[in-house]
């Protein structure tokens, strides 16, 4: 998808104003995190397998050639097959070309941030062939030509009026001219158009959670089964997924299973896990003759060795967004690209640039707890903070920053200086009031106080005055 | 396409300052694969055969399926009626599996049965499992000739039969079950685990069933 992230701040300025996307986000921090913590603390070993979770990708990716080829080892032995993909443009080409030796007119798609990556669908419209999205939020997005704002959540800016005005917009003319009102109402429509879909469907697209070194198995994670109607009824099935999804056995996804689904929704199970291992075998009633397993690099391997190399481990649970207050504040959208929150302030740097991107990561109050609640501990602060450094280092942040920042570090290295200037503002500020504790409006600071308050300053000097105090 | 791939791999190499793993590395990871390492223990699930059934329905109700544990001559009867209770017809399709043929079917006069995979047309399906899993109250489909995939995804209602020795404490287990049937580099086409029916929370993140695969599922549980 084209990239907005260089225009990140018009973007927050449209986000913080759209009252349907300031409702939902308000839903969404108390609901996912709540449910994630109750999860956890139902299950005594969560942090052990944080832990091992962890381990487990550090020797994947420590050992990423090696799965790789036995993955692919294994996938050719059951009579599937397997396309490297070292480039967003060579996936698009290899899908491209593989639906249209099916002569497809339809693709069944199951969500895959992947696929989003590289633009898959612009290239298969262009090709004459549509791309169904079949996760529901993926499908209501679809009709909205929008691109999804949560990487688990795909349509979680929209309110349920808005989907029920979609419908209606789109699925009149298929003879449903009644517009709906209850939520159940519009699932079980978008259910039976899409059934019919994935019946018509030549082809399935889906992603892969993990893929499995040991069976050559692709594993797919979903609650709603749509994953599953799309490797099992077209004739070909098709997995785009990316490099350091190879994980070695089925003990290990295990595992990761644990913390996946708990660390997403706060289940204890999605309700669809699904390993596909090549095509439809002798004598099967069902599934997919032809099978293909399409592994990207798309710059991924160019990060393995660097400081950057710990966001490979990455399991796209979402839990990084749902516990950050700048998503919070301005959903998945205002991020530009595909991945939002502190996992897209480190990613999209790495994949589209950090001269488009170099916003994300300084949109972080580096408050950690994204980290905190990371099933495979990245240190998504750490690495946000590298790329603020190599921001820096390329002359790439904005010249009222870089002064700001050079004054700053003038008077925090002298602090007999750094003292009587904090006494100062101290004092000042005090004079416009400090009563209520914050500040609705300053002058000067309306940057500030446009969207939040200000803290105002306590009685008894700053910190250091009152530290001193105590002391002695 | 081998270009392709030797330039992802060697890429890799190069990021990671080595070349192509050998000697003691290769070998440790040769092993690894060979005999994996089990994750931690999830003590819910360590548990005596009895209390791990107990177990295994108790989380299959949270996940919202129902549950009947019935005696294996009453298998038919129990499936009618749910059929009844829940205003369905007494219609379904129903997995070519010599388990699911050893019931009572012929008592149920009413009960119309086809054999066969899942057509989009179906509402209710009839099918055995590969296990359960206690831990999560998951259901293991594997399948085959004896269980078509689309009877787990097409019909509104599914209605699963299994067996009580079937049911086991965690993930692992049924990992090693399919590798002693299937062989270590074997795996049945499909896996399907499934916890609960199809179910979706991408409108306002409400919770709703049925968004593509069944609306009910219905878990018989027999003993043996």
């Amino acid at each position: 998808m084209e990239s907005t992230a260089h225009s990140f701040k018009e973007n927050v300025d449209h986000a913080l104003a759209d009252t349907n996307l300031q409702d939902s986000l308000a839903m969404l921090k108390v609901g996912f995190s709540e449910r994630r913590r109750q999860a956890a603390e139902r299950l005594p070993e969560f942090e052990a397998l944080r832990d091992r979770a962890r381990d487990i990708k550090n020797h994947a990716l420590a050992n990423l050639d090696f799965y790789l080829e036995e993955f692919e080892r294994k996938v050719l032995a059951l009579g599937g097959h397997v396309h490297w993909a070292p480039t967003a443009a060579d996936a698009r080409h290899i899908i491209g070309e593989l639906c249209q030796s099916m002569g497809a007119r339809t693709v069944a798609k199951s969500k895959s941030m992947v696929a989003e990556e590289i633009a898959l669908n612009e290239h298969l419209e262009e090709l004459g062939i549509s791309p169904i999205e079949t996760d529901l939020g993926e499908y209501i997005i679809q009709l909205r030509h929008e691109p999804p704002s949560h990487i688990i959540a795909p349509a979680v800016h929209l309110t349920k009026d808005q989907v029920a005005d979609t419908f209606l917009e789109h699925h009149a003319k298929l003879g449903f001219t009644k517009r709906l009102t209850e939520r159940n109402d519009l699932v079980a429509e978008a259910r039976h158009v899409l059934r019919q879909k994935f019946l018509d469907a030549d082809v399935g697209l889906t992603g892969a959670n993990f893929l499995v070194a040991e069976t050559g198995s692709s594993m797919l994670v979903t609650n709603e089964g749509n994953a599953d109607l799309s490797n099992t009824l077209p004739k070909m099935h098709i997995v785009l997924a990316s490099i350091e999804k190879v994980i070695p056995t089925l003990e290990d996804a295990a595992v990761l299973l644990r913390v996946l689904a708990r660390s997403a929704t706060g289940q204890e199970s999605s309700a669809y896990t699904t390993l596909n291992t090549g095509p439809k075998r002798a004598g099967d009633l069902d599934g997919p003759e032809h099978y293909h397993v399409v592994i990207l690099d798309n710059g991924r391997s160019a990060v393995l060795g660097t400081e950057m190399q710990e966001i490979l481990r990455c399991i796209r649970c979402g839990a990084c967004m749902n516990h950050c207050p700048v998503y919070g504040a301005i959903g998945g959208h205002a991020y530009g690209w595909v991945y939002p929150g502190p996992l897209g302030a480190v990613l999209t740097p790495q994949l589209i640039g950090v001269e488009e991107a170099g916003n994300l990561p300084n949109a972080s109050t580096f408050c950690g707890r994204c980290e905190s609640v990371c099933p495979v501990r990245i240190p998504l602060p750490k690495l946000m903070r590298h790329w603020r450094e190599r921001e820096f280092e390329r002359h790439l942040t904005p010249t009222a920053v870089r002064r700001g920042l050079a004054l700053w570090s003038f008077v925090a290295r002298r602090p007999a200086l750094y003292r009587r200037l904090t006494g100062l503002a101290n004092r000042v500020l005090a004079l416009f009031g400090r009563a209520e504790g914050r500040y609705r409006a300053l002058p000067l600071a309306g940057g500030w106080t446009r969207f939040r308050d200000l803290p105002a300053p306590q009685a008894g000097g700053t910190f250091h005055a009152q530290w001193r105090k105590r002391r002695s | 396409m081998s270009e392709a791939r030797s330039q992802i791999l060697n890429g890799i190499r190069r990021s990671l300052r080595r070349g192509e793993i050998s000697g003691d590395q290769r070998q440790a990871v040769e092993a690894r694969l060979a005999r994996p390492p089990l994750g931690p223990i999830i003590a819910r699930a360590q548990l005596a055969q009895p209390e791990k059934v107990a177990l295994f329905c108790q989380w299959a109700e949270t996940n919202n399926a129902t549950v009947a544990r019935v005696a294996a001559a009453d298998v038919a009867t129990e499936v009618v009626s749910f059929l009844a209770r829940n205003n369905l017809p007494a219609r379904a399709a129903i997995a070519p599996s010599p388990q699911l043929a050893d019931y009572d079917w012929d008592s149920q006069k009413m009960l119309s049965l086809r054999r066969g995979r899942g057509e989009g047309s179906d509402q209710v399906s009839i099918t055995g499992a590969f296990a359960g899993i206690a831990e999560t109250g998951t259901l293991v489909m594997a399948s085959g000739p004896d269980h078509p995939v689309t009877l787990n995804l097409l019909p509104d209602t599914h209605i699963v039969v299994i067996r009580e020795s079937d049911i086991v404490g965690g993930y692992e287990e049924v990992w090693t079950r399919l590798r002693t049937l299937y062989g270590k580099d074997r795996m049945p086409r499909t896996v399907n685990t499934l916890t609960g029916p199809s179910r979706t929370g991408d409108i306002e993140q409400a919770m709703e069933l049925g968004a593509h695969g069944p609306r009910r599922m219905h878990i018989v549980v027999v003993p043996g």
